[in-house]
């Protein structure tokens, strides 16, 4: 259990997709776009601004840490008590690119996470299924 | 054999016992007096509330002096907790989205 405490849990998702580089990068880092498969964000790839994303069940607080042009975007991603880092990396792959999301930082001990497990995390993943739902 | 989750359901599903720890989680470490002053209920029951939490792995006891501290032990929670395969099903949903529309994106 004192090993749990203390480790920082993370989330890596990947996929290769017949796309360039610069496409995706359009499409992780220009609001009109993002908004189309994220959320509704004032976001800008400068580092150090602080932006949200924006939906029906709430928000999300960030900022960003990093954004090279066609290969990395990071940012923080702060929401319902969940303190985490969100971070691209694109990797060309033949005619395609490799997409890598990360998003770390969870520590089961924390305090916010606590909180925002109990009062509004689950409320967030139940809105957003159903934000999902309404999706095609 | 009772797993991990049933002990943390079990333990948790007592709405005092709940009040108790949750006291624990949000003021941080309490002496069993402190926490019967809020609790509206005598200090024995309180102390065996928190013998089950502690029998969980919820809480942990400090002695200094005559008093005895409680706190709240967070990482007990972890297996309730489950982040990680959440988060991973709200990413695999959003890279389905961004791949439609990257499909439909001019170049």
């Amino acid at each position: 259990m004192s090993e749990a405490s203390t480790e920082t849990l993370s989330v890596v998702v990947e996929r290769e997709l017949p796309f360039p580089p610069e496409k995706i990068w359009r499409a992780l880092t220009q609001p009109h776009l993002i908004e189309e498969w994220l959320m509704k964000t004032d976001f800008a790839p400068v580092v150090g601004r602080r932006f949200d994303f924006r939906a029906d069940w709430g928000g999300v607080d960030c900022q960003v840490l990093a954004a090279e042009p066609h290969s990395t975007l990071s940012y923080t991603w702060a929401a319902m008590g969940l303190e985490s880092v969100v971070t691209w990396t694109l990797t060309p792959a033949g005619a395609g690119t490799r997409l890598r999301m990360e998003q770390s930082g969870f520590r089961p001990d924390q305090q916010q996470a606590y909180q925002g497990a109990k009062f509004g995390w689950n409320r967030f993943l139940g809105n957003l299924e159903q934000v999902l739902a309404r999706i095609d | 054999m009772p797993t991990s989750h049933d002990v943390l359901f079990r333990t948790l599903a007592d709405p005092t016992r709940r009040a108790i720890f949750e006291r624990l989680c949000r003021e941080g470490e309490q002496t069993v007096g402190a926490l019967t002053a809020g609790a509206g209920i005598s200090q024995p029951a309180v102390s065996k509330h928190l013998a089950a939490l502690k029998q969980a792995g919820l809480v942990r006891d400090r002695p200094e002096g005559r008093q005895t501290h409680y706190s709240a032990q967070l990482g007990a929670l972890a297996p309730l907790i489950d982040w990680t395969s959440r988060m991973a099903g709200f990413w695999e949903n959003r890279f389905d989205d961004l791949e439609d529309l990257l499909k439909r994106m001019d170049q």
